[in-house]
């Protein structure tokens, strides 16, 4: 066959060294999907909306809803508000080895949160719900770090997340 | 004659760009010490975001597109031989982008615009922010229309002959960044001015960040391409040898151009308004933008290596030693390829649809654009300035020694300033804070790295000054220049007749029109065909 690139490209060892290219960018991508969708990693994508002047009316992200919530197969559903400058409730305890749902909602501007050493992570835009499950082999204390600038406090939003272990039946 | 090189306009871009340059790396060493909670009399969050905000406008746009189009503008007539297409509408364009910047900086420098160089709405700023950017933007619409234009009138008057490969590239860019900054015009014009004026409640926060990641890839390689044009069609030359081949600069600039504008996406990882199939998808194009690299970089290192054999280099590395370090433009070529490779490694993992989620939005992310875009990039637009000054000014470098050092210093000074910064980063440090008032175990982790990168930043500094001191210097040199003319490199073997699709951009357009279309088509449509509920302005 006829190398397609020969229209482009006459020497033959620069046609070999693009074809090597392509082949090394495809096969980082590929080692690189077949990773996140064999181990079911994905980044939180539900697109969902949701009107964040209103939130406290919303049955989900009202002040008496938020928190965890254990759900009947076990796993644990985590509701939380990112607001100027804090994530309410400000103090989450949860087990390790249990996937943990969180679902969080900004009542204001444009948030982010980050727990260090975890892939405990999101985006929280006003006018969306965010959504991702993750779950945490190692017990200790986490911070929830804002890491999407929100204004001139925007170093002082952080929370505490404990995880605690689960054969010590931490969770409530 | 000289008048038709037209060098007043493109010295009174560049010089532009450096001063901007010069007073952004001030203020990005005032952030490095800020940051660190050592000296409280220091610590102000307003001075803090406000120097952030204007330290990365004045990088990222400000000497980005001012130096870019004085490049342009000077290849432009150096390698078509031609004056520009018209040269009072190049001055135009000037003057607005000179007072666009100058309408940006008002409000930024009062305190009326501490919403970052990326806008962060519903974070508002004063209308004249938003405004001085669009007229930036169209300032640089012109020098995109200058390029095309004297590309085409070239040729008409050169039917058949091959464009210029320095000048390739050039147009190759302008057309890229015609698509590229659509994103950030539309953002700006329908959803950001309206709604800072108040003709506007509400603007849609996921649709102004899908806008704004159209534009921020891209935006990237709009910066990268001086840098990988003086690679291809300067370097080599001056290494004392020839470039391997014409045609994989061609192929490079092409990839770029088509591969770059639709996988901006990959800026949405996090953002829970986009679904995972696309940003599945959009991985993978992600990956692809990496060819035109690993191209880049085995013609340039072979293009060295032929160099270096011409001057008596043997061996499997005995040329690397023969190859002539004592000029910018190769010591450039060299140190601007380490970052590259640093960096590369790093960009993978950010690319990474799994992995990014460790590190996004940490101070990884910012240590890893300042080692390609502070490392890379800008350590070609000293080596250009370098090589252009003398052709512009007629006078020799003030100081070619000086010039080396300035080259060490800012490759040395990088390394320093951004490896703990990665490190910082992989140590949970979110960017974008003016203080660290968190749980102490994790704090103590930042001390050392934050102390080594002011070390990195003094570094910096005392490079840029040489900079520009040299340039400045360069002026008043009183021995004119030995050699005038640009000397572009010749390819090893010259094609007879170049492939129509290598010599002309229509084919090529149309795809890229094809790929943004299906990439971000229907991200884009889904804001308008679901109910969603937008904000509305909120001040810092
Ligand atoms: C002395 C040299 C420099 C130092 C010490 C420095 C330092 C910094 C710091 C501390 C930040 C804020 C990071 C954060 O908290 O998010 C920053 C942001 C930035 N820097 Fe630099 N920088 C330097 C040079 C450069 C250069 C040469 C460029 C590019 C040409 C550059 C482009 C940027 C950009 C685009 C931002 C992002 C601003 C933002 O997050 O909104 N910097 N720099
Ligand atoms: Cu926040
Ligand atoms: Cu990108």
């Amino acid at each position: 066959m006829q190398d397609p690139l020969k229209t482009l490209c006459e020497d033959p060892l620069e046609r070999r060294w693009v074809w090597m290219s392509l082949f090394l960018a495809v096969l980082v991508g590929f080692v690189l999907g077949l990773y996140a969708l064999s181990s079911n990693i994905h980044p939180p994508s539900n697109v969902e909306t949701i009107d964040s002047t209103r939130l406290h009316l919303t049955e989900e992200f009202a002040e008496d809803n938020l928190g965890v919530k254990q759900n009947e197969d076990g796993s644990l559903t985590v509701t939380m508000v990112a607001a100027r400058y804090g994530f309410f409730p400000p103090e989450i305890e949860v087990p390790t080895d249990t996937p943990v749902k969180f679902r969080m909602a900004s009542a204001d501007v444009l948030h982010g949160v980050h727990a260090p050493y975890t892939n405990a992570a999101t985006m929280i835009v006003p006018g969306y719900v965010s959504e991702f499950t993750t779950s945490f082999p190692t017990a200790g204390k986490y911070s929830f770090l804002c890491n999407e600038y929100c204004g001139l406090g925007h170093d002082s939003m952080w929370s505490r997340l404990t995880v605690v272990d689960k054969s010590a039946g931490g969770a409530k | 004659m000289n008048d038709y090189k037209a060098p007043g306009l493109a010295l009174a871009n560049m010089w532009v760009g450096f001063i901007a340059f010069a007073a952004a790396v001030l203020l990005g060493v005032y952030q490095v010490v800020e940051r660190i909670d050592l000296v409280p009399a220091l610590k102000s969050p307003e001075l803090y975001f406000g120097s952030v905000s204007t330290h990365g406008v004045l990088m990222g746009f400000v000497l980005t597109t001012f130096l870019i189009m004085g490049y342009g503008y000077y290849t432009a007539t150096t390698s078509l031989k031609q004056p520009l297409w018209n040269k009072p509408l190049a001055w135009f364009g000037f003057y607005l982008a000179v007072i666009g910047v100058l309408m940006a900086a008002a409000p930024l420098l009062t305190g009326n615009a501490f919403v970052l160089f990326t806008f962060y709405p519903p974070l508002v700023a004063h209308p004249t922010f938003y405004i001085g950017a669009v007229l930036l933007v169209v300032g640089s619409w012109v020098w995109c229309l200058e390029m095309i234009m004297s590309t085409m009138k070239w040729k008409k008057a050169n039917p058949g002959e091959t464009i210029p490969l320095a000048m390739y590239g050039t147009t190759a860019n302008a057309i890229m960044w015609l698509f590229t900054s659509l994103g950030v015009a539309a953002e700006v014009l329908f959803q950001l001015l309206p709604w800072s004026l108040g003709l506007i409640d509400t603007v849609d926060v996921g649709l102004a960040r899908t806008l704004f990641s159209w534009t921020l890839h891209a935006i990237v390689y709009f910066w990268l391409f001086p840098a990988y044009i003086a690679f291809y069609t300067l370097m080599p030359k001056q290494a004392g040898g020839k470039l391997l081949s014409d045609q994989m600069g061609r192929l490079a600039f092409i990839m770029l151009l088509v591969i770059s504008v639709p996988i901006g996406f990959h800026h949405l990882y996090m953002g829970p308004f986009q679904a995972a199939g696309w940003k599945f998808l959009h991985m993978t194009g992600t990956m692809l933008v990496a060819v035109p690299t690993l191209i880049t970089g085995f013609t340039i290192i072979a293009s060295m290596e032929i160099a270096g054999r011409l001057r008596g280099g043997k061996g499997l590395f005995g040329w690397i030693g023969k190859l002539p370090w004592n000029n910018p433009m190769v010591l450039a070529t060299g140190l601007a390829m380490l970052m590259l490779t640093f960096g590369g490694f790093g960009g993978v993992i950010n690319a990474s649809y799994s992995m990014n989620v460790m590190i996004h939005n940490t101070q990884w992310v910012t240590g890893h654009f300042h080692l390609i875009f502070g490392g890379t990039t800008v350590i070609m637009y000293f080596a250009i300035a370098y090589y252009l000054w003398p052709k512009m000014t007629g006078k020799e470098l003030h100081s070619n020694g000086m010039a080396l050092k300035q080259l060490w210093l800012w490759f040395i000074g990088m390394l320093v300033l951004t490896l703990p910064w990665h490190q910082l980063g992989l140590d949970g440090q979110p960017r974008r804070i003016s203080s660290t008032p968190y749980d102490a175990e994790l704090v103590e982790k930042w001390i050392i790295p934050e102390m080594a990168m002011i070390v990195g930043g003094v570094i910096l500094l005392i490079s840029a000054l040489m900079l520009v001191y040299n340039l400045y210097r360069t002026h008043g040199n009183q021995v004119a220049v030995a050699v005038p003319e640009v000397e572009y490199a010749e390819p090893v073997h010259s094609i007879a007749r170049m492939p129509h699709l290598m010599n002309s951009f229509g084919f090529w357009v149309g795809l890229i029109i094809v790929y943004l279309v299906a990439s971000y088509g229907y991200p884009i449509a889904q804001f308008f065909l679901m109910e969603t509920f937008g904000a509305v302005p909120w001040s810092i």
